[in-house]
């Protein structure tokens, strides 16, 4: 550019933008492209590694029918040691079926308070509070339920046993409340403005503008916040632990005392020796556990993203 | 025209009952936390003092204080935020300044979710099949913040991503246009923008990491062991798992205890949420754009 003629490799080499900072920036490129498929890795690496723990007892001693249909839990019984989950199901569904029954309609209204009725100040307090309600970790969730929950059901209800179906069911809707709370208010919000406007300009009160107008074209976020805090409840580990009394039972009514698949693993798997059938059978309602979260996440997530593209 | 119609009074009356309604939803979801704190700080606080706090159990764990568990809490946060912070600033990085809108994207965002949603039990199982048996690590620190590190990734990714999100696209068209690589327009110019949102998630994973207790059990923190940490192939107590040990495994416990040992959790836990929101709310207030 100096005027004079230049070579053809000269050329090439003042376009040449391969220095250092382009190797460098290649290089960049690659690390955040592996970090990127690191949470694809760990999925599958999830999967692959309870799968592998648990694969023995599939291949020897897996019973379709037992396994889903019987309710005899006897995984340590020398003799005839029996693998029947049902129990744990119907505990595991009992206390998630109570919790949502306290939390849809707690969050939901807490969503709608917050998204359509406080503004300013008290809305950003009311937010604050429930993400600290997220907060409180599941191990104390299970000391409440056991220290402060327990005595107050026996007083109440008159029962011999405080750790029953209705204290993890009361523990657990609180737990799943907050993020149920928030993705629903993140549907709330991301209704179009304009709709309310109209309704509004319609002669709608506020109220029938969220009830006609608002909760209709939220209907699937909505859908999607309770499907999430139905997943939560599910995995729930710590807290239904501690406040479920933890005895295998077909519960009855709210005061039976049950035990869950999740809790049935984090009290057992301490005991029993590695690849021992016992050992590999928790490892098999691990998968069991996996598969129905890994549902219940993706139906959730097709029905949110469902709402974002209409 | 404009006159009050019974049925516009009608209209009114269900919308104030509804608000109100809602309202009482609201505090009713609330009041637990203070209840919960107003118990744990009664009946806690008279256990918590220097001694509690920097002493080793005693008397089979009846008495003395909850030092090593408070030691091992902060060994086993620390190596999981050194693993998890660098992976999951790499991952929003790619996701946001990176990574198109195609199938590929999608899976990544859907293996971010299911990450989040797989129970923690499960997070548990895995780190047993794969860091304490495969790559014979053993119960260590190691192995349990890897598990941990891993279950909370996706708190780093979303908060990352969401500040990285935030900076403005024609800042780095202004960055481009002076001839700057990609990298150097994310190491000069968005992650500058972005550190304190990413500060921010980076002090609410230290929070949700401190809590857990299911994924450690079995993979390196164990109920009592009478030897501090030295290093991360030891095995240590911690927080969460003391707490559960206290309120359940060991008989004879007096019942203040538990209380002191939950306060002592739940305060870390809630201090650095706290942090976490203050700031928060302190960055948005000073945006400039």
């Amino acid at each position: 550019m100096s005027g004079q003629p230049m070579t053809k490799t000269a050329d090439m080499a003042a376009f040449d933008r391969r220095n250092a900072d382009w190797y460098i920036d290649k290089l960049v490129q690659v690390l955040v492209f592996i970090g990127g498929i690191s949470a694809i890795i760990f999925v599958v690496g999830i999967f692959a590694f309870v799968t592998k723990e648990g694969f023995g007892f599939i291949l020897d001693r897996f019973d379709f029918q037992e396994f889903f249909t019987s309710p005899y839990w006897y995984p340590a019984d020398e003799d005839a040691p029996e693998y029947g989950i049902l129990a744990l199901i119907a505990g595991t569904a009992s206390v998630t079926g109570l919790a949502m029954l306290v939390a849809i309609p707690f969050s939901l209204g807490t969503a709608v308070y917050i998204a359509e009725f406080a503004s300013g100040k008290t809305r950003e307090t009311l937010k604050v509070l429930v993400e600290l309600l997220a907060a409180i970790p599941s191990v104390v969730w299970g000391f409440i339920g056991l220290s402060i929950m327990n005595p107050l059901i026996i007083e109440l209800f008159d029962v011999p046993v405080g750790l029953n179906v209705l204290n993890a069911g009361i523990i657990l809707g609180l737990m799943a409340a907050p993020i149920m709370t928030s993705i629903a208010e993140d549907a709330l919000k991301a209704v179009p403005d304009r709709y309310r406007e109209a309704a509004e300009a319609m002669g709608a009160t506020r109220w029938q503008v969220i009830y006609k107008t608002v909760l209709p074209a939220a209907k699937n976020g909505l859908l999607g916040a309770v499907l999430l805090g139905v997943g939560r409840g599910f995995g729930e580990t710590m807290a239904v632990l501690m406040a479920t009394g933890h005895s295998i039972n077909m519960p009855g009514s709210v005061f039976d005392s049950v035990r869950a698949l999740t809790a049935t693993i984090a009290a057992e798997l301490g005991e029993t020796a590695v690849g021992s059938d016992h050992y590999q059978v928790l490892f098999t309602i691990g998968i069991f556990l996996f598969l129905i979260t890994f549902v219940i996440n993706l139906t959730a997530d097709l029905i949110v993203r469902g709402i974002r593209k209409g | 025209m404009f006159e009050t119609s019974e049925l516009n009074i009608k209209n009114q009356r269900v919308q104030r009952l509804f608000k109100i309604l809602f309202l009482l939803m609201t505090m009713l979801l609330i009041a637990p936390v203070l209840l919960i704190l107003g118990t744990l700080i009664v009946k806690g606080g008279s256990v918590i003092s220097i001694d509690f706090l920097f002493t080793s159990p005693t008397d089979g764990m009846t008495a003395g204080g909850i030092f090593p568990a408070l030691l091992g809490t902060v060994w086993l946060v620390a190596v999981a935020l050194l693993i998890s912070v660098p992976l999951g600033i790499a991952a929003a990085i790619y996701l946001s300044e990176y990574a198109g809108e195609n199938w590929f994207t999608r899976i990544i965002n859907l293996a971010i979710i299911n990450l989040a949603g797989v129970p923690s039990i499960v997070h548990a199982l895995f780190g047993v099949g794969a860091f304490v048996l495969f790559f014979k690590f053993g119960t260590s620190i190691l192995a349990a913040s890897l598990t941990l590190a891993i279950m909370t990734l996706p708190v780093v990714i979303v908060a990352t991503r969401e500040s990285l999100q935030a900076v403005p696209f024609a800042f780095r068209e202004a960055c481009w246009n002076m001839g700057a690589t990609r990298w150097q327009t994310i190491r000069r110019v968005v992650l500058p923008n972005a550190v304190s949102g990413i500060l921010t998630g980076v002090i609410l994973e230290v929070s949700r990491t401190a809590g857990e207790t299911a994924p450690i059990m079995f993979t390196g923190a164990v109920f009592f062991t009478p030897f501090l940490p030295q290093g991360i192939f030891d095995q240590t107590m911690a927080m969460s798992l003391h707490l559960f040990v206290v309120s359940t495994q060991v008989p004879g416990v007096p019942e203040n205890l538990p209380y002191g040992v939950a306060l002592v959790l739940i305060a870390m836990v809630l201090i650095m949420n706290s942090l976490s929101i203050a700031f928060r709310i302190y960055l948005r207030g000073k945006k400039k754009w």
